[in-house]
């Protein structure tokens, strides 16, 4: 009944295993676009799943539907997020910051629920979900399914390592397209929007353009993470795309530190790293013997897992708010 | 830079303050202050930049602005004056497309800019600033100088990613972007936050960074409301300037010294209306601005309070 009896290993392999894996490549993928909207164009954006999901089932619809090949899949599915960037912004841009927020986030709802229904079941399979649609990615996959690939005792499956390996280089792509978009003059003039959408008016600056241009980047960001996803699971859920994953995304970010170029991705890895541990830990504890099952048990550790989240969360907005990338110059500015 | 161009093509020539005086002596015409002393507003102008129609704005049962005739003379100081809530900024939102008016026309060179939105009219030329300063606060003050630039090849999403297109456009708005910070002393903050200047500062940087466009018509909002007056005279200074490089300056300000100080030209308004207009010295005297405006208490209002 000590510390010592738990297998630490194993939980800090399983640690850093997530913090490198599919997952937090998606998540960072996604909140890399929730960066350009919020971060960047000031857009407030709570329906980013939404966009995770078009892209998703645009790559997926493409094979299982058209029988399209892997890279114009890619493409179509970017296009889906396009067109739900196009739906969502050209009625709203116009309009107050907020009128985006409600959108977006009923938008996300309304994309789940078609693609969960039984009016389409005939092309989006419903609850179910899509899966036929992997053969061809899987033929593209240079690595040995068979085999194991990794550092140490840092392992994936040839599949799983294809689809994370496509993760980290689409991220790393959309990294240095933003790098370089955000210092030169269109960066300034999205810059300036988020500031003061008036003032870059009264200077000549299209407002409602940019904006509409940086909904469509971010949102395409945010359907490589779905694409992604669908890549590494090898299946396509439509409850896999519910809002709670949109705020996920969000914490993501905020833990990185807003309109920061690395936030999402040290965001990702301290999310994934923090969920993974705290399960891991938490468990062991429970099975030990450390923590009575009077208080919980080993059932209850995947909620409590967010909870800790949370309060570390809070914790960062008490003595970092800014998050681990922010400047506090910068963030004091809005005070005065 | 091919606007630059084009703008002295426009103007043909830069007029020195001293050669350009003789330009106001239309308004000296005997005849015509006659004919104005009959007419307190609506005055034909020789070349006017701006010709405001019929143009009217209410809120609800609230008439905010309702001018029938106006036009605002090129190359001069025309300061807008008269009490709170006499419509002078909603007047200023209408001309630059920031508000849409009910019923009438403004036509600028002549042209009627009724359908275009803000951002284009501001690329015809007409640039406004704020009551309410918008400095970008998270931006430096270089960079809130370089957003002025119009033209700028970088700011199209394609070309933006590679910089070859744009960066020998990009150093020469730099240059002249602290060839201007320079005139306004403000070079010293060019790599700090615009959030960190003072309210003066953020004055002098907004009406500097609206001259980065090389406007036609400038359109200030309030210049000197909580500035320092040592900085009052600096700014004073440079829109003095103003019409001397071409530009067309319409200005709303409520401490009469400094609309007595540069203007040219005064318009008055109250309720919405154009009640008179005239030279600065006639204005003092005419009947109707005195009820209107000097009488209720000149300098008592705190302008910070009218909404914008």
């Amino acid at each position: 009944m000590t510390l010592a009896a738990i297998d630490w290993g194993f939980i800090l392999t399983q640690t850093v295993e997530t913090a490198v894996g599919l997952e937090a490549a998606v998540y960072a993928l996604a909140a890399v676009g929730l960066n350009v909207h919020f971060g960047y164009a000031g857009l407030l954006n709570f329906g980013q799943v939404g966009f995770v999901a078009m892209g998703a089932y645009g790559m997926g619809l493409s094979v299982t539907l058209w029988s399209l090949n892997p890279f114009l899949a890619l493409l179509v599915g970017m296009g889906f997020a396009t067109v739900f960037a196009l739906i969502l912004g050209v009625p709203t841009l116009r309009l107050r910051g907020d009128y985006l927020a409600i959108v977006t986030i009923a938008a996300a709802e309304i994309v789940r629920l078609l693609a969960r229904s039984t009016t389409l079941g005939g092309i989006t399979r419903g609850a179910e979900g899509l899966h036929a649609f992997i053969g061809p990615f899987r033929e593209l996959n240079p690595f040995d399914a068979g085999s194991e690939y990794g550092i140490g005792p840092v392992q994936f499956g040839g599949n799983q390592f294809f689809a994370i390996v496509v993760g980290w280089a689409l991220t790393a792509v959309a990294l240095a397209v933003i790098w370089q978009l955000m210092r030169s003059p269109w960066g300034r003039v999205v810059k300036a929007i988020r500031e003061d959408e008036d003032a870059a008016r009264a200077l000549g600056k299209n407002a409602y353009w940019y904006k509409l241009q940086a909904l469509i980047l971010g949102g395409v960001i945010g359907g490589l993470a779905g694409m992604v996803q669908a890549l590494g699971k090898a299946t396509i859920q439509p409850d896999s795309f519910v809002p709670a994953y949109t705020f996920f995304f969000w914490t993501v970010l905020i833990l990185g530190g807003v309109g920061r170029i690395w936030s999402p991705v040290v965001g990702a890895m301290i999310f994934w790293a923090m969920l993974t541990f705290f399960q891991g830990t938490l468990t062991a504890m429970v099975n030990e013997g450390l923590i009575p099952t009077a208080l919980m048990d080993t059932s209850q550790v995947s909620q409590i897992r967010f909870m800790l989240v949370g309060v570390g969360l809070a914790l960062l907005m008490v003595f970092r708010p800014q998050g681990i990338f922010g400047s506090r110059e910068e963030m004091m500015l809005d005070v005065r | 830079m091919s606007d630059s161009n084009v703008l002295s093509r426009q103007w043909g020539r830069v007029r020195r303050r001293d050669e350009f005086e003789p330009d106001l002596g239309w308004v000296l015409d005997e005849s015509r202050r006659k004919w104005m002393a009959e007419h307190t507003s609506g005055v034909t102008k020789p070349d006017p930049a701006l010709v405001i129609k019929n143009l009217r704005r209410t809120f609800g049962g609230l008439t905010a602005v309702d001018v029938d005739h106006l036009e605002i003379q090129r190359g001069v100081i025309t300061a807008l004056i008269g009490p709170n809530g006499a419509g002078k900024t909603t007047l200023f939102n209408l001309l630059t497309g920031f508000d849409r008016p009910d019923s009438g026309s403004v036509l600028f060179d002549g042209r009627d800019i009724e359908r275009m939105r803000s951002h284009v009219r501001a690329r015809k030329g007409m640039v406004r600033t704020f009551q309410l300063t918008k400095a970008l606060t998270k931006l430096s003050v270089l960079e809130n100088m370089k957003l002025g630039a119009k033209g700028q090849v970088g700011e199209g999403f394609a070309r933006s990613l590679v910089p070859p297109l744009w960066r020998a456009q990009e150093r020469a708005i730099e240059q002249r972007a602290m060839e201007l910070l320079e005139r306004f002393s403000l070079a010293h903050m060019a790599s700090e936050y615009a959030g960190t200047l003072s309210g003066g500062q953020r004055k002098l940087l907004e009406m500097a960074r609206a001259l980065m466009s090389r406007p036609a018509v400038v359109m200030l909002d309030e210049p000197v409301a909580g500035v320092n007056p040592a900085l009052t005279q600096s700014l004073l200074e440079h829109v003095r300037e103003l019409p001397i490089e071409g530009m067309t300056v319409i200005f709303v300000e409520h401490d009469m010294d400094v609309v007595w100080d540069i203007s040219d030209w005064v318009v008055v308004m109250a309720e919405g209306r154009v009640i008179a207009e005239g030279l600065a010295e006639d204005i003092g005297k005419n009947r109707a601005v005195i009820d209107a405006y000097l009488g209720s208490g000149q300098g008592i209002e705190n302008p910070e309070e009218e909404a914008p």
